[in-house]
C-alpha cells in the first residue's frame, strides 16, 4: 500500500507517521499507543527513562521489529509489509557498532557496501569523512571505543540513507569527534532523523519535535518551540 | 470456547476404550507362537501410530503458526508434541516389555520402530528445554515452531532410514499388522480408535486448562490495576485483544524460573508450573 | 493515514541547510564529493551471499577458530579410538562407523560456533538491516559450513587411512568422496538451520548438540551403510545405490525446510 503518487524509492514529505503503535514482549507492554508524525528533513528526539520504550521504538522503525498492533509508515512505505522497500534507505546507529572486531574499518565498511550496493570508492571517502582513514587497516579490536564509534557512524551514512536513526550518538565521543560528525548525522545533515536522547538541553537544540516515552507510554508529543526543559527532566522522576 | 464438547468426548472415549479393553481380553484370540504376551500389541502399536501421528500434526500446527501468527496455533503445537512425547514414552515402555517377553532382552535392536521411536524421542525431548530456554515468548513460539516443522518432518524421513538398515536382520515381528484374522483386526481398530480419542481427549483438556488459566490471570491483572497496584508497566489483557496474546498461551508452562519469575508484570503472581 | 501529496513543503528542521526539492538524498556536508556514492538499491541474492561468504572466510582466516579445532578433534578422536577399541586397524562396518561418527561430532564443533561471531557483535542486525532476501544468510553460512566440513575431511581423512583404516582407499576413494559430499549437503543444511536456532537461547552450546545429533542420525546410517563397502580388504565394492539415494532424499527435504524456516528464525 503505497501513498498516493509517490513511487518506491521517493521520499515523501511526511517521512514517518505512526499511529497508535503497539509492542509487547510477553505480558509487558514496551509500547502503547504511540503517535507521531514527522516531516521530511525535521528531527524527532526522543526522551524517557531506561526501559521506557525508546529502542524498541527505534528498532521497529528501523524495521528490525514488527508492529504488534496500530500502523508504521516510513518513508511512505507500510511497515512491516513493504519493510523490504524500505531497508537500505535507512541508517540505524544503535548501542552495538554493529562491526566484527576481526576485520579491519575497511574491511567491514567494504561488507557494508557490498551489502548495500555501495560503489567501492565510497568506502574510502566515508573513512575520512569520518576521520579514521590513517587507522583503516588495523582489526576493530585495537581500536578505542570512540574511533569504534566514528567506524559505526561511517558504517550509518555509507548508504546515503533518507532517515537516520540514532540511539545516543554522541556518547563516546570526545569534542573533536563530534564537531567532525556533525554534519553527517548531526542536525546540519538536513536529514530526517530520530535520536534517542538523555541530554534535554543539548536534545531540545536539535529537535523540531519532541516525543517523551514513560513505560512505553507517549506522555509527552510536542512542537521543540512549545517544550520546556522542565518536562522532560519531569518524565525521568 | 476450549471446553465445549470436552464432557461428550470423554464419555465416548470412555466407552471405547471400555469396549476396546473387552474385547483384548475376553474376545479375541489367542495368537499361537505368543499367547498372552501378544495382546500387548492392542496397546502398543496404537500407541505407536497416534504419537507418530500427533508428532506431525505438531509440525502442521507450526506450520499455521508461522503462517498466521496466530498464538492459538502454537499452544496447540505445543500441547500436540508434549502429549506424542508422552504417549511416546508409553510405547517405549510397552515396546520394551512385549520385547522382554519374547526375545528375552528388554531391548531389541532389530525392530525398527522401536529403535525408530528411540531416535525421535531423544529429538523432541530437546523441545522443552529449547522452548524454556528462550526468555522471549514471542521468539519462543517462533522458534519452537520451526523446531517442530523440522522435527515433523524428520519422523517419516528417520522411519524410512531406520527400517532400510534393519532389513536385512529377521522380518519385523512385533508391529506386523497384515495377514491378521478378523477378530484380531476389528480388535485392533477399535483399541486404535480408544487411543486416538484418549489422545484428542487429553489434548482437548490441556488446552482448556491452559486456556482458562490465562485468563484467570489476565483477570486477575485487571482487577489488580483497578486497586491502583503498580506502575503503569501492566495492561489489561483482555480475551479479545487483537494484539497476539502471546504471552498467554503456551507459555503458562514456562517452569518457575525464580520464584515470582515475572517479565515485568510487577506484582502479578505467576501462576507457572512445569510444563508437563 | 494521511496520503500527503509528496513535495508538500515539509518544513525544515535544520538550521540553515538547504533542502533540495527533488526526492533524492538531501545535500549534506559528504554530498559534495562528485559522482561518488551510489543510491543503494536492492541487492541480488547472488551478490549479497558472496559478500557475506568473503566476510565469512575472511573472519575465519583471521580468527582460525573453527577449522583447526575441528581438525585437531577428529584426529585426535582416531587416537582415542585406538585405545578405546584395543586396535591396530579396523575395516567394513567398524571403519566406516568410526569415520561418521567423528566427522560427525568435528562438525558438531563447527556447527556450535557458526552464528557466534554474529550474535555477539550485532552482526544480524547489519544483515537484516540491508536490502537483500534473508536466504542469503542461510545460503551463505550453509556453504560456509561445507567449506569447513571438506577442509575438515581433507584432513581427517588421510589421518583415518593413516593411522586406523586396515584396508587401502585406492580406489574407493572416488566412491568414499561421493558419499561425504552428499553427507556433508545434508550437515550444512541440518546444522546451519539449528545453528541459528540454537544461537539465541540460553544453553545453545547445549542445545545445539542436543538438537543436530538425532536430526542427523539418517545421514550416519546412509553414510556409514554406503562407506561400508568401501572399506574392505581386496576388492571393494562401490557405494550402494539405495543408501546414496536416502541421503540425496534427505539433503533435498532438509535443504528446502531449512531455505523455508530460516527466514523465521532471522525476523522479530
Amino acid at each position: 500500500m503505497r501513498m498516493q503518487g509517490a513511487r518506491a524509492g521517493e521520499h515523501p514529505a511526511t517521512a514517518i507517521e505512526v499511529d497508535g503503535l503497539a509492542r509487547h514482549y510477553g505480558e509487558r507492554e514496551a509500547l502503547s499507543d504511540v503517535s507521531l508524525s514527522l516531516q521530511r528533513g525535521q528531527t524527532l528526539v526522543v526522551f524517557g527513562p531506561n526501559g521506557a520504550g525508546k529502542t524498541t521504538l527505534l528498532r521497529v522503525l528501523a524495521t528490525l521489529l514488527r508492529p504488534h498492533a496500530g500502523s508504521v509508515r516510513v518513508l511512505g512505505e507500510s511497515l512491516p509489509g513493504d519493510a523490504w522497500a524500505v531497508r537500505g534507505r535507512i541508517g540505524l546507529l544503535g548501542h552495538e557498532p554493529l562491526l566484527y572486531r576481526e576485520l579491519t574499518a575497511r574491511e567491514n565498511l567494504r561488507f557494508h557496501a557490498r551489502l548495500h550496493g555501495v560503489a567501492e570508492p565510497r568506502v574510502q571517502q566515508a573513512l575520512e569523512l569520518v576521520g579514521v582513514e590513517r587507522r583503516a587497516e588495523e582489526p576493530l579490536r585495537t581500536l578505542s571505543r570512540g574511533m569504534v564509534q566514528r567506524v559505526a557512524v561511517a558504517r550509518t551514512v555509507l548508504h546515503e540513507p533518507d532517515l537516520l536513526l540514532l540511539d545516543e550518538p554522541w556518547s563516546n565521543l570526545d569534542p573533536a569527534a563530534v564537531e567532525r560528525l556533525e554534519p553527517l548525522i548531526g542536525a546540519s545533515s538536513a536529514r530526517t532523523r530520530v535520536v534517542c536522547s538523555h541530554d534535554p538541553g543539548g536534545g531540545l537544540a536539535e529537535a523540531d519535535l519532541v516525543l517523551g516515552l514513560r513505560a512505553g507510554r507517549a506522555v509527552l508529543v510536542k512542537a521543540a518551540g512549545e517544550v520546556a526543559p522542565e518536562e522532560i527532566v519531569e518524565l525521568y522522576r | 470456547m476450549y471446553g465445549k464438547g470436552l464432557r461428550e468426548l470423554s464419555i465416548a472415549t470412555v466407552a471405547v476404550m471400555a469396549v476396546a479393553l473387552a474385547l483384548v481380553f475376553f474376545w479375541a484370540p489367542l495368537e499361537a507362537e505368543q499367547g498372552f504376551l501378544q495382546k500387548i500389541f492392542y496397546v502398543h502399536v496404537p500407541l505407536a501410530i497416534v504419537s507418530l501421528c500427533g508428532f506431525v500434526v505438531g509440525g502442521v500446527f507450526a506450520i499455521q503458526h508461522l503462517r498466521t501468527r496466530d498464538s492459538r496455533w502454537d499452544m496447540r503445537s505445543y500441547v500436540a508434541i508434549h502429549m506424542s512425547l508422552i504417549f511416546g514414552v508409553a510405547t517405549l515402555i510397552t515396546g520394551s516389555i512385549w520385547a522382554k517377553g519374547s526375545w528375552g532382552h528388554w531391548w531389541e535392536w532389530s525392530e525398527p520402530t522401536l529403535v525408530s521411536f528411540l531416535i525421535v524421542f531423544l529429538l523432541y525431548a530437546t523441545y522443552q528445554p529449547l522452548r524454556f530456554a528462550i526468555e522471549d515468548p514471542e521468539r519462543q513460539s517462533r522458534y519452537a515452531s520451526v523446531f517442530a516443522v523440522t522435527a515433523g518432518a524428520f519422523v517419516p524421513l528417520n522411519f524410512i532410514a531406520v527400517r532400510l538398515s534393519s532389513e536385512y536382520l529377521h522380518p519385523r515381528v512385533l508391529g506386523a499388522t497384515s495377514n491378521l484374522p478378523w477378530q484380531m483386526s476389528l480388535t485392533f481398530v477399535v483399541s486404535l480408535l480408544g487411543v486416538a480419542l484418549l489422545f484428542t481427549t487429553l489434548c482437548k483438556y490441556e488446552l482448556t486448562v491452559k486456556h482458562t488459566r490465562m485468563q484467570l490471570r489476565a483477570l486477575r491483572r485487571l482487577a489488580e490495576r483497578r486497586d491502583g497496584a503498580t506502575s503503569g508497566a501492566t495492561s489489561a489483557r483482555r480475551a479479545r485483544s487483537a494484539a497476539p496474546s502471546v504471552h498467554a498461551t503456551a507459555m503458562t508452562a514456562r517452569p518457575p524460573r525464580a520464584a515470582g519469575g515475572t517479565t515485568g508484570a510487577a506484582g502479578a503472581p505467576r501462576v507457572a508450573r512445569p510444563g508437563s | 493515514m494521511s496520503a500527503t501529496i509528496p513535495g508538500a513543503s515539509g518544513a525544515s528542521g535544520a538550521p540553515g541547510a538547504p533542502r533540495t526539492p527533488d526526492a533524492s538524498a538531501p545535500a549534506s556536508a559528504d554530498e559534495r564529493q562528485p559522482g561518488l556514492g551510489s543510491r543503494p538499491r536492492r541487492v541480488g541474492t547472488f551478490a549479497a551471499v558472496r559478500a557475506l561468504l568473503r566476510k565469512e572466510l575472511l573472519v575465519e582466516l583471521r580468527t582460525l577458530e573453527s577449522v583447526p579445532g575441528m581438525s585437531l578433534f577428529a584426529v585426535t578422536t582416531f587416537v582415542v579410538f585406538h585405545f578405546a577399541l584395543n586396535r591396530n586397524s579396523v575395516d567394513g562396518d567398524l571403519a566406516a562407523g568410526i569415520l561418521w561418527v567423528t566427522l560427525l561430532f568435528a562438525a558438531i564443533l563447527g556447527v556450535n560456533r557458526l552464528f557466534v561471531a554474529d550474535a555477539e557483535e550485532g552482526g544480524f542486525d547489519a544483515f537484516l538491516l540491508a536490502p537483500v532476501d534473508r536466504s542469503a544468510m542461510l545460503l551463505a553460512k550453509a556453504l560456509t559450513l561445507l567449506c569447513y566440513l571438506l577442509v575438515l575431511e581433507l584432513i581427517a581423512v588421510p589421518a583415518f587411512a593413516l593411522l586406523l583404516l586396515g584396508p587401502s582407499l585406492g580406489h574407493a576413494l572416488p566412491g568414499l568422496l561421493g558419499v561425504l559430499l552428499l553427507g556433508d549437503l545434508g550437515v550444512a543444511a541440518i546444522g546451519t538451520l539449528v545453528a541459528a536456532l540454537a544461537v539465541r537461547t540460553r544453553a545453545r552450546d547445549l542445545l545445539g548438540p542436543l538438537l543436530t545429533l538425532p536430526l542427523l542420525v539418517p545421514i550416519v546410517i546412509g553414510g556409514a551403510r554406503a562407506s561400508a563397502p568401501l572399506f574392505v580388504f581386496g576388492h571393494a565394492g562401490g557405494p550402494p545405490a539405495r543408501w546414496l539415494l536416502t541421503l540425496g532424499l534427505y539433503d533435498l527435504v532438509f535443504g528446502l525446510i531449512a531455505y523455508a524456516l530460516f527466514d523465521f528464525l532471522l525476523e522479530d
